[in-house]
């Protein structure tokens, strides 16, 4: 690591958010209306994660109103206050451009329904795990 | 005190401000720089203070820079630099980091990237020619002047030559962060110069309305 590499590493958060590509996520987004914060949830798939230390950002994807949106977020932002995992995806590439693309079912992520060799097994339990029958991390 | 200090930039990097809004910022490893000599108005006919950066072992500076260093009972620098006096000034004293905090402003002086030898196009902005559609001028310069009289070229005419490896100062820089410890500054936007080279940082000459990212 070189000099400025390591400024870079003081800039990161201290509880990054762990999550995947495939993933459906809540990413729970401050907002300031007027004088007040408050706090917007933006639900989705996680289609793509770029960059390296502090300026990593991750798309989300999802279909608000019939109309598909998505939004890049940096990880480290503190505007991003924090990431639920609401379903793992099984995914075979990196970067999901692909669904852009695609109409109807065909734009839905297969589940992952156990972890693959090798993976952390500090993974954050999915949030709607238990309502919609999944067991993350058998 | 002195007017500014030397440094050497490290690189651009990104930091978020209040909001939630990304900046982009270089940072610079500032000093510490030494005190290597106080000239005055009675003896030099002005006033500056030098200041001396970047430690280097003896065997790397020639006789008249040791000399030098030796009479203000310092170690050898690789960089010596004139500043603006601020005040009473100390042989030997150390301007660090801190000289300056967030929220000033400050310009930056170094050596901006060497460009090679380019066209009219990249080095004076022409707009050159159509592409295309049968155009058979591109990236020419065109006419470089009348015909009989004068007889010659005008001096100063823009042409293709050299660019870039020339000092450059970038004005009005915003002071986003200070860490005196690591003797760190982050300043908002660019600042000339490739990663690792030697810079001036400088009080702003213009003022706050001279700022070129002010808040709108």
């Amino acid at each position: 690591m070189n000099r400025l590499e390591r400024v870079q590493a003081t800039l990161v958060k201290k509880h990054v958010p762990v999550f995947e590509i495939g993933d459906t996520v809540r990413v729970h987004v401050k907002v300031m209306e007027g004088e007040k914060e408050r706090v917007q949830v933006f639900e989705g798939a996680v289609i793509s994660r770029k960059g390296g230390r502090n300026t990593e950002t991750f798309t989300v994807r999802k279909s608000s109103y019939g109309v598909w949106v998505e939004r890049i977020f940096p990880v480290h932002s503190p505007v991003v206050e924090k990431v639920d995992v609401v379903r793992q995806g099984r995914v075979r590439r990196a970067k999901l451009y692909y669904l852009r693309t695609k109409k109807g079912k065909m734009t839905r992520v297969a589940e992952r329904e156990y972890l693959a060799e090798g993976k952390p097994k500090t993974e954050t339990v999915p949030v709607g795990a238990a309502s919609e029958g999944v067991t993350a991390g058998v | 005190m002195t007017s500014g200090l030397l440094g050497h930039k490290l690189g651009m990097a990104q930091i978020f401000v209040q909001g939630g809004r990304m900046v982009p910022v270089t940072v610079i490893e500032a000093g510490p720089c030494r005190v290597a000599q106080v000239k005055t108005v009675e003896r030099d006919g002005y006033a500056a203070v030098q200041l001396s950066f970047d430690e280097v072992p003896d065997r790397k500076l020639s006789k008249a820079a040791k000399g030098h260093f030796s009479k203000a009972q310092l170690p050898g620098f690789r960089h010596v630099r004139e500043f603006r006096a601020n005040g009473e000034n100390q042989i030997g004293a150390t301007v660090k980091a801190d000289l300056f905090s967030k929220g000033e402003h400050v310009d930056v002086t170094g050596i901006s990237k060497g460009k090679g030898f380019q066209g009219v196009m990249k080095r004076h902005h022409f707009h050159g020619g159509p592409r295309t559609h049968g155009s058979m001028f591109h990236r020419a310069p065109g006419s470089i002047g009348s015909s009989s009289s004068p007889s010659r070229v005008w001096k100063n005419m823009k042409m293709a030559g050299h660019m870039g490896s020339v000092r450059v100062t970038t004005q009005g820089l915003e002071v986003m962060e200070v860490r005196s410890e690591e003797n760190l500054i982050f300043l908002r936007g660019s600042v000339p110069g490739s990663r690792g080279s030697v810079v001036m940082i400088q009080k702003s000459k213009k003022t706050a309305s001279g700022d070129r990212h002010a808040k709108r």
